[in-house]
């Protein structure tokens, strides 16, 4: 299968600023969680 | 609810999050122990009790995967993504309720009953779909839904805490934080509701839907095969010997160095859990994509050999070198993050993508077993061997040979998996049309 469902007709919306929110809805919580997750591992050197 | 069909030019890129938006939601469940100290002191439980919520969900996560996974692949995967949604935002605003009103119940019904099906249902969700959109990269893509799940304990332990702190933990305080975890996740959920596609069927010459391509065999028809209990074996096996170190990881270190010369804090022991942690995130999306590269036997000949070489490294040499100690207990959690993670690809390749969500989530009754067989087995025999008055390294050896052998059976189930014998398979499977159900077609004979 092809980076897409189907050959993109010319007149298909671009999905590229979709995409771009999506991921960020998803990666903006989870680089907080790993933002947290370092800070906390970094004690096993520190600590 | 019909199986949403992608329009011309739908990316596949768009999948992934919209999976993740529910794995990362779910893994909540995982960072359940941020709450069990304030419920203890507002609702005067014990221990046991405050933790009940959480065992309930975990069984109900295995419960509603086995036996309604058919369903999640009828109805496809926004159906199964809105009942998620609902159980687990239900489950919570259940028990802010509960939390209000000072009844413990309700929030072990609640967060337990109500939100571990939301747990199971969310689990299984995309995992059929993204490997129908990533047909060339199945391991990588049901990696980054699964590490989604290992994410949310991330996100939610300190966001919860940081929540609790705000709003107090009396009861009061509990029953907001419930109440704005149910309506956040409700909404983070809502994303992955309407962004799921399922792609477009494949057209034949005669312009119908093309059967599907290579073995297809049906959730009923895989449970009746070797293959399907020999993976179980090979999961089973893998997740007890992950869940073996990451049960006792802080206690564990501390006694593998209480006496050496530079003895681990508190505070190191919990910076070992965290990196554990990360170690099991990273082999979910790694190990699963690897396994697209060099195939699903071989990187279980990865997680079980290797995995077994770690243990014994430990046993023999772990309380002689802290790195050492250190370096295996990383490489075997990353291998049992990828151990979950790796399974769904193995089975789309065993059985087709016909029912492997199905079948997925019949499966997921091995971590189940594993869930209770890991703990017992490390906890029991460190309480043993702490009686018989031994202490540091040796409370664990016996547990960690155990280990071994597990992952020596598991290994070999995993050398006796061979290719599903026809009479299993369906015949000619068709992907779904447009708002309908998978359709099988009868051979003429029948």
């Amino acid at each position: 299968m092809s980076s897409d469902s189907s050959q993109s007709p010319p007149d298909t919306p671009d999905r590229r600023p979709l995409i771009a929110f999506t991921w960020l809805w998803v990666g903006a919580p989870l680089a907080y969680g790993l933002y947290e997750l370092v800070r906390k591992a970094t004690q096993l050197f520190t600590g | 609810m019909s199986p949403p069909v992608a329009p011309p030019g739908w990316s596949r890129w768009l999948v992934p999050p919209a999976a993740l938006s529910v794995h990362l939601s779910i893994g909540q469940a995982y960072a359940w122990s941020v709450f069990k100290p304030p419920l203890e002191s507002a609702l005067g439980l014990s221990g046991t009790q405050s933790a009940l919520p959480f065992q309930l969900g975990i069984v109900m996560l295995g419960l509603s995967a086995a036996f309604g996974g058919t369903l999640v692949e009828r109805h496809g995967p926004r159906w199964a993504m809105t009942v998620a949604l609902i159980c687990f935002s239900s489950g919570f605003l259940l028990s802010a309720l509960g939390a209000a009103v000072e009844q413990y119940w309700l929030i072990v019904f609640g967060y337990g009953f109500v939100g571990g099906i939301g747990l199971g249902i969310g689990y299984i969700s995309p995992v059929s779909t993204l490997m129908k959109w990533f047909p060339d990269r199945p391991g990588m893509a049901t990696g980054i839904a699964i590490m989604g799940f290992g994410g949310g304990a991330l996100i939610a332990s300190p966001w919860s805490a940081q929540m609790l702190d705000s709003f107090g933990t009396d009861s009061s305080g509990i029953a907001l934080a419930f109440l704005v975890h149910g309506l956040t996740y409700a909404v983070f959920m809502l994303m992955g509701v309407l962004l799921v596609r399922v792609p477009r069927p494949k057209k034949g010459a005669d312009g119908a839907p093309a059967p599907l391509e290579g073995v297809q065999v049906s959730a009923r028809s895989a449970l009746r095969t070797p293959q399907f209990w020999l993976l179980w074996i090979v999961l089973c096996m893998n997740v007890t010997a992950g869940i073996g170190i990451l049960e006792k990881a802080a206690p564990m270190i501390t006694d593998f160095f209480a006496d050496s010369s530079t003895p681990v804090s508190v505070t190191a022991a919990a910076g070992f859990v965290a990196l554990l942690s990360a170690a099991n995130m990273a082999g979910r999306l790694g190990w699963s994509s690897a396994s697209d590269l060099i195939g699903r036997k071989n990187i279980y000949r990865v997680y079980l050999g290797v995995g077994a070489l770690m243990y014994t490294l430990i046993a023999l040499f772990g309380d002689a070198s802290k790195p050492l100690f250190v370096l295996c207990a990383l490489v075997v959690l990353s291998f049992y993050g990828g151990g979950f993670a790796t399974i769904p690809a193995y089975l789309k390749d065993l059985f087709g993508t016909y029912q492997v969500g199905a079948i997925h989530g019949r499966l997921l009754t091995a971590w189940s077993t594993a869930g209770v067989l890991g703990p017992l087995i490390v906890n029991w025999i460190a309480d043993r061997q702490e009686e018989a008055g031994h202490h540091g390294a040796d409370l664990y050896g016996t547990s960690f040979l155990i280990m071994i052998g597990l992952l020596v059976v598991g290994f070999v189930a995993n050398e006796l998996v061979r290719p599903v014998a026809a009479r299993h398979h369906e015949p000619a499977v068709q992907a779904p049309k447009e708002g309908t159900d998978v359709v099988r077609q009868q051979p003429e004979s029948a």
